[in-house]
Formats: C-alpha cells, structure tokens, sequence
C-alpha cells in the first residue's frame, strides 16, 4: 500500500525567549509512516508531541529539521493539503456566517465548482444532521453543533486523508457513537484517517494500527494487535509503554 | 485569486452582519445635519466651512473604519482559533493576508461611497449644484490613501500583540502624517547634521497621505479638476506604498507560528 503520511527524523525546538529559559524540544527525531486506507490512531500521554505533529503536517509550525510529507508533497506547500480534511481540537468557526455560508467558503478555496460544492454541502451536513440548522448563524449553535459543523467542513472536499486531533473530546456518548461510525465509514470508502485520542477503548476498536508517543519520541508503532501483545487492554499496553506502572 | 477573493468575500460579510460602520455612519450623518442645519451670521458662504466639516468628520470616520476593522482581522482568527481550519486548506498564508488586505479595502470603498453619497446630498441642497468629477477625483484618492492605511494596519496586526495598540500607532502615524508631512522638509532645513538626515530620512520614507486629505480642498474651495495623469501618478505612488506594506506582512506572517 502506498505510503500517504510520512515524517522523517522530524524535529521540532520551540526556543524560549525569556532570558535563562531552555529550548523546548516538542519532537525529537520523530519518524512515522501511514499507508493509504488505513485509521491511523496517534497516542501518548499530554506533551508527548501529538498536536505538534499535527500542527506540523497542516504547516502552522516549521520543523526545526527533518521531513514531513503528504502523499508525497512536501507539508510546507499549500497544494499538499488539497486532498486532506482537519477536524481541531477546539472547534471554532466564523460566528458571523450560517453552517451553509461556512461551508460553501470552504468549498471555493477547494476549487469545488458551484454544482458540486452544493452537492458535498447537502450531503456533508444530512451525514452531520444539521440540514434543518443550515440557515442559521453558527453564534447560536451548541457545543455539540459547533463540532458537527466541524465535522462537516472536514468532510467538504470528500477528502483521502482525514486528520482528526481528538475528535471524540467533549462529546457526549451519541456524539461520540456519531463519530466512530463516520471513520468506519470513510474506512469502508478506502479513506486514511490519522487521529489523535485520549480515548483507547475507541481507539481499540476502531484502528488498525497506532503509534505511541512519548517526550516527542516514538516508543512504539505498529498494528493494535501487536501492540497489545500481552496485556489484556489497549490502556494497560499504552501505560507499560509509557512507563507507568499500575 | 479564488482564494483571495472568497477571503474577500468573508470579510465582506462580516462588516455587513457587524453593526459598527452602522454606528459610525449615523453618528456622522447626524453631526453633519446638525452643522447643516445651522446658519451663522446668515452668511450664504457658511456652506464652505460645512463642507471643511464635513469632509474632516468623513476622513476621520473612514480612518477609524479602515484601522479597527483591520487590525482585528489576523488577531481575532488566532483568538478565536478560526485561523487553524483555514491554513489547513489548500491556502498559502499570502493568500490570506491579500485576501484580507482586498475585504478590507472594499469595505472601506463601500464606505466612502456611502459618505461620499451623503456628504454630496447634502451641499447640493444648499449650492443646489453636484460637482461630479471633483467628488470622484477626491474619492478616489481617499480610497486609495486607506488602502495604504489598511495594508499598514495588516501589518501592524502581526507585529503588535494587542489591536488595540496596533489601532491607537497606527491612527497616531496617520493623524501625524497628515498633519506634519509637508512641513518636515522645511523643518529639517532648520535643523543640523544627523537630525536633517534624519527628518529628511522620515519625509522620504512616509507615504505622503496629506496629499488625498488635501484633495478636500477641490471640494471646499471649487478649485479646477486636477489632470488625471497627475491622480493616476499620485495613485500608483499610493499603490507602491501598499505593495511595500504587503509584502513587509507576508514576510512576516510566513514565518509565524500560528498554533
């Protein structure tokens, strides 16, 4: 399977500026490899470098050395995200404009012709359930909307490669449910998706292989299975590897 | 361009849903109809200080206009966190800020035109004549000298931390400019070595905005229309000026960290 997802020996130093202050060393020499149609699961403890990567792949943050490349493009070239959809963390979008507006601006920087953007606008928002709330200014949606909404903008390219940073945060039990059945959708439609997650039963269920990061280290990376060899839950795995010990 | 644009577009619609170009232009219209409504000494040329009013209230409205909305754009997507779904698109960062450089200066545009209508109403119903061209050559002008205005406040919104100081420089430089631009040669002809330099430094390196803001005087004073090479030389002065900006803040907005 090709490979659509790689970093080589990345590095990235965030250099403090206050006098007498270190370097803050986020990654350190990471190198990961996705191959296409997988769902990638991108786990470690808070400040392992999980969002740096992230940030790093989507080129809000330049390495400090190393590699990093989408379907073969380097990430510090726009065009490399031409075939990706991000879902954030924190969902925030402009307040000023309704579900509909937002999506079909993100459609135009897509290059979507006005046909096709109202097709993949009407399906994105029917698979997040906000076809009723279309018309309405995004200021007077939930939480839970607001993801959805981030959801559907992720989506709007009917993107090959999904990067999610902790999709399941903050959602409440339906959402999360929501959530797992959309990657394992996009999985049966031969789609790669790379998350980050704090939530391991999720992540057992629904990956095919994750990697483990630590103090901006890879400390292990290969199929669940493998990774759970011996241990009777991914969680107890993940804190074996991590070095913490029950 | 699509991209630039359908930036230009967003920041479009934001003014249009936000309510202050609203509250700025009453709050104008209501002054200027309160001068208009006045007559001093029955004075037939009251008119022209009016008009001298008039046009000063409509410089500092559109100033405050260009800056605020500017200096707010590029903050406010970093505090609000809009910024981050955005670069992850097939977006280069100069792309944004040209986008955002073009929303704004429209708006600004869109503005002027408003003012402009108005402040034209008006005087014509007190000189019960329009003077068409004189009003499109001052205009135009004007649009152009917020354009400079709106791309330094751009940069000035990835340079300084808060808008609101990036705001409060640049009305300061604006205001200074204006006022003082065409006196610093004279004053560094006063002055001895390195301060004449140094003036002299200052007054080639400003863009020169009191020009726009003293094409008022073709209105106030019915002067002759001015040849139209020489608005077209002041606008391409004027359009440099922007180019410089610009590219200062796509240098520095490409090597930002924005998460």
């Amino acid at each position: 399977m090709s490979v659509i997802l790689k970093t080589e020996k990345l590095r990235v130093e965030f250099k403090n500026r206050e006098l007498g202050q270190m370097t803050k060393v986020a990654l350190q020499g990471l190198d990961l490899e996705v191959s296409a149609g997988e769902v990638f699961g991108f786990l470690g403890p808070n400040g392992a470098g999980k969002t740096t990567t992230i940030n790093v792949l989507l080129g809000f943050v330049q390495p400090t050395s190393g590699n990093a490349s989408l379907f073969g493009i380097d990430v510090r070239q726009p065009i490399a995200r031409r075939r990706i959809g991000y879902l954030p963390e924190l969902t925030y979008y402009y307040k000023f404009l309704t579900a509909e507006e937002l999506l079909r601006f993100y459609a135009e920087i897509f290059g979507l012709r006005r046909a096709e953007a109202d097709k993949r606008i009407d399906e994105a928002l029917k698979l997040v359930e906000l076809d009723s709330a279309r018309k309405r200014l995004i200021k007077t949606y939930s939480k839970g909307m607001q993801q959805r909404v981030g959801l559907a903008q992720a989506l709007i390219n009917n993107p090959d490669l999904l990067i999610l940073d902790e999709p399941t945060s903050g959602l409440d039990p339906l959402g999360r449910m929501k959530v797992r059945s959309i990657i394992q959708r996009l999985k049966n439609e031969g789609k790669t998706v790379f998350f980050s997650s704090h939530e391991l039963g999720e992540v057992e269920t629904v990956c095919d292989r994750v990697a483990i990061v630590a103090d901006g280290n890879l400390k292990a990376a290969g199929s669940v299975h493998a990774i759970m060899q011996g241990h009777p839950t991914l969680e107890k795995a993940f804190l074996s590897i991590v070095g913490c010990q029950n | 361009m699509r991209n630039i644009l359908a930036i230009a577009k967003v920041v479009l619609v934001e003014m249009y849903r936000r309510k202050e170009f609203y509250v700025l232009f009453i709050l104008t219209v209501v002054i200027c109809l309160i001068m208009g409504s006045i007559n001093i000494f029955n004075d037939k040329q009251v008119i022209r200080y009016l008009k001298e009013l008039c046009l000063l209230l409509i410089w500092v409205s559109s100033l405050i206009i260009a800056i605020t909305m500017t200096a707010r754009q590029i903050p406010a997507e970093r505090e609000q966190r809009t910024l981050l779904p955005l670069l992850a698109k097939p977006l280069s960062r100069t792309q944004l800020i040209l986008g955002k450089f073009l929303g704004c200066w429209l708006v600004c545009g869109m503005c002027l035109i408003c003012f402009y209508l108005f402040f034209g109403a008006l005087a014509a119903s007190r000189e019960h004549e329009w003077p068409l061209m004189h009003y499109l050559q001052a205009a135009f002008l004007h649009w152009m000298a917020l354009g400079v205005v709106v791309a330094m406040s751009l940069l000035g919104s990835l340079v300084f931390a808060a808008p609101s100081s990036n705001s409060t420089i640049c009305f300061s430089i604006c205001a200074a400019i204006m006022c003082l631009g065409r006196y610093l040669d004279e004053i560094a002809l006063s002055l001895h070595e390195p301060g004449r330099s140094l003036v002299y430094g200052i007054y080639y390196a400003i863009p020169h905005l009191e020009i726009p803001f003293a094409m008022r005087n073709l209105i106030i004073h019915d002067w002759p229309l001015i040849e139209w090479k020489f608005v077209w030389l002041a606008a391409f002065y004027l359009v440099g000026y922007m180019a410089v900006f610009l590219a200062a803040a796509c240098l520095v907005f490409r090597r930002k960290t924005v998460n």
